[in-house]
């Protein structure tokens, strides 16, 4: 067990040094999110009535839920490229603990999400975003965030491995997290869709995860928003972590 | 049922390996013995299941028949214990692009269960061995591809194991990291690691390897030392080239004599497998020369795994051009079973 950890944590530091060496991979994390945030406060805000809240408050939370559903993307890349350069097989070839290398991406995009979720933060807090709530349940907020930023790791695992090439992996992530992401109260009430998508919107855990990080940020009402994305988030690990532990052993023994 | 411990002594040992792949038999029965301290270089051409079999012995792949041992551990049962006495450098220099080559190896050593500072100390005396000590804080993403391929040795030799699989080290590399790295090869092994290499250049074998297995087909078609190899093949090449095509085939006459098997006109080239290299060159061109034959060119090259796979399966490596090939290949398995 302490194999594990100690491999984990090793692998995750690999994970972190080599990702400032990456300029490409950084402005993901960075300034890619901030011109979200700039774009959609500038060029949407003004057009998009949210009741109850200016259109920046509204906006913070769900920019940030969607850069955290996206987080996952330097795992789904540091994986391909790694099986198909051959350092997956070096790894296997070593007494490493067998989870480590998923284990160590999962860990790194933690710390990924953390810079992400605090250059947004810091962003928001600029453009006149205010928290209405206590230190306690802004950092609750934050927590659920790199929680379903965990799972949202092994999502992007499972795409990292079976995508032939990064470049592959890359738009099978968009493709499937853009509407993952728009289809929700990220950007816009949920009111103002036509009914159908209000009814994609109102099962999708984006939206619940967005609701209840406003509920933490902004003391909007909960409802049941705080322990839906809590199942989602458990059921989405306790479906896809397997899938990738699987995907991994399969993939790797080519 | 429990096996009692076989104490073969050998370093290597796999018997009756097969591997498939859906349709694709990539291994039908694959045998190696490998006594401590010495190379076995494993000849053949792509697909042949050289790398298959690297990937079962080093436990990233089990097989579906057949079993081996490495360093005395079951490569299924005892996979754990395995990888500690193990190391591989692949044919595609798994190396991390993004991190120095200190990193790299820094990495490998916390991986083998070092503590940091003797998992660095490492890292660095393995450097300066490989003349990366100057460019081992440089992300390896500036190395040149030799360079790279020093490193992913280094790595592979990071817990110092006793047994060291090499997947085609050389594919890709100029002649010039070629041949340093045939050194520091041969130096490994002056220092009693068993080396398991496989390759596709025959003169990459006989440099380095003490005995020689040519696979193909998934199966290990001929062994023996380099000199045994070679005495199947025949002596050196002579090729000659003429600017004209009909001199060619005049050629084949007149060059019969150093040869005991009749030469081979191929266009305007023909091809001597000759009986003795020494003097050879002056005969063929003073035997040309007093039939007014004009040559453009003259090279004489050592047996390439081309005409190891022409002598013992009738066909060239890539090709299958199927003259003779079924009688041939026969022949070659009647030798190797006898």
């Amino acid at each position: 067990m302490s194999r594990l950890v100690s491999d984990t944590l090793t692998m995750a530091e690999r994970n972190i040094i080599r990702l400032p060496r990456q300029p490409d991979m950084l402005l993901g994390f960075t300034v890619q999110p901030i011109m979200f945030v700039l774009l959609f406060a500038y060029v949407f805000g003004g057009a998009i009535d949210t009741p109850g809240m200016s259109y920046i408050d509204f906006l913070i939370p769900g920019i940030i839920v969607q850069s955290i559903a996206f987080g996952g993307f330097a795992t789904a890349l540091g994986l391909c490229e790694d099986l198909g350069k051959g350092l997956i097989d070096r790894f296997r070839s070593l007494p490493t603990a067998r989870a480590s290398v998923l284990a160590g991406r999962a860990i790194a995009d933690i710390a990924t999400n953390t810079l992400s979720i605090v250059i947004l933060l810091i962003t928001g807090l600029i453009i006149g975003f205010s928290f209405q709530t206590g230190i306690g349940d802004v950092l609750a907020g934050i927590l659920l965030l790199l929680f379903f930023g965990f799972a949202s790791s092994f999502v992007f695992a499972l795409i990292g491995m079976t995508a032939s090439t990064p470049e592959a992996a890359n738009g099978i992530g968009f493709t499937l997290i853009f509407p993952i992401t728009f289809i929700s109260s990220a950007f816009v009430p949920i009111e103002s869709m036509p009914d159908v998508l209000q009814a994609v919107a109102d099962a999708n855990p984006v939206t619940h995860v967005v609701d209840a990080v406003r509920h933490f940020w902004l003391g909007t009402p909960a409802g049941d928003a705080i322990w839906a994305s809590l199942v989602w988030t458990v059921a989405l690990i306790a479906i896809f972590a397997p899938l990738a532990v699987r995907k991994y052993r399969s993939a790797a023994a080519r | 049922m429990t096996q009692a411990p076989q104490t073969s002594g050998l370093a290597i040992e796999a018997t009756g390996l097969t591997k498939r792949f859906g349709e694709v038999e990539a291994l039908r029965g694959v045998d190696l013995r490998v006594e401590p301290g010495t190379v076995l270089g494993v000849l053949g051409p792509n697909g042949a299941g050289k790398t298959t079999t690297v990937r079962i012995l080093t436990t990233l792949m089990q097989p579906d028949q057949g079993t081996a041992r490495v360093a005395g551990l079951d490569v299924v049962r005892d996979a754990e214990q395995l990888r500690h006495k193990i190391g591989l450098a692949g044919q595609y220099a798994a190396v991390d692009e993004n991190l120095s080559g200190a990193e790299n190896l820094t990495m490998v050593g916390r991986l083998y269960g070092n503590k940091r500072g003797p998992a660095k100390k490492r890292a660095r005396e393995l450097l300066d061995r490989f003349r990366l000590d100057e460019a081992g804080d440089r992300l390896v993403r500036t190395y040149s591809g030799g360079m790279r391929r020093r490193l992913d040795l280094a790595a592979a030799l990071v817990a110092a194991p006793p047994v060291l699989f090499l997947d085609e080290p050389t594919t890709g590399l100029d002649p010039r990291s070629r041949l340093n790295l045939w050194e520091t090869i041969e130096e490994l092994v002056g220092g009693g690691t068993t080396v398991l290499l496989t390759t596709q250049y025959l003169d990459e074998a006989d440099r380095l390897a003490d005995n020689i297995a040519v696979i193909d087909h998934g199966t290990v078609i001929a062994e023996g030392t380099a000199d045994q190899l070679k005495g199947r093949v025949g002596g050196d090449r002579l090729d000659v080239t003429f600017a004209d095509p009909a001199h060619a085939s005049t050629a084949v006459d007149v060059l019969a004599s150093l040869s005991s098997e009749r030469p081979v006109a191929s266009g305007d080239t023909v091809h001597v497998v000759m009986a003795e290299t020494h003097g050879a060159i002056t005969r063929a061109v003073r035997a040309l020369d007093a039939q007014g034959l004009e040559a453009d060119d003259l090279v004489v090259r050592r047996p390439t795994l081309d005409d190891v796979f022409l002598t013992l399966t009738g066909r060239a490596t890539d090709t299958g051009d199927g003259k003779e090939g079924d009688k041939t290949d026969d022949q070659a398995r009647q030798e190797v079973a006898a």
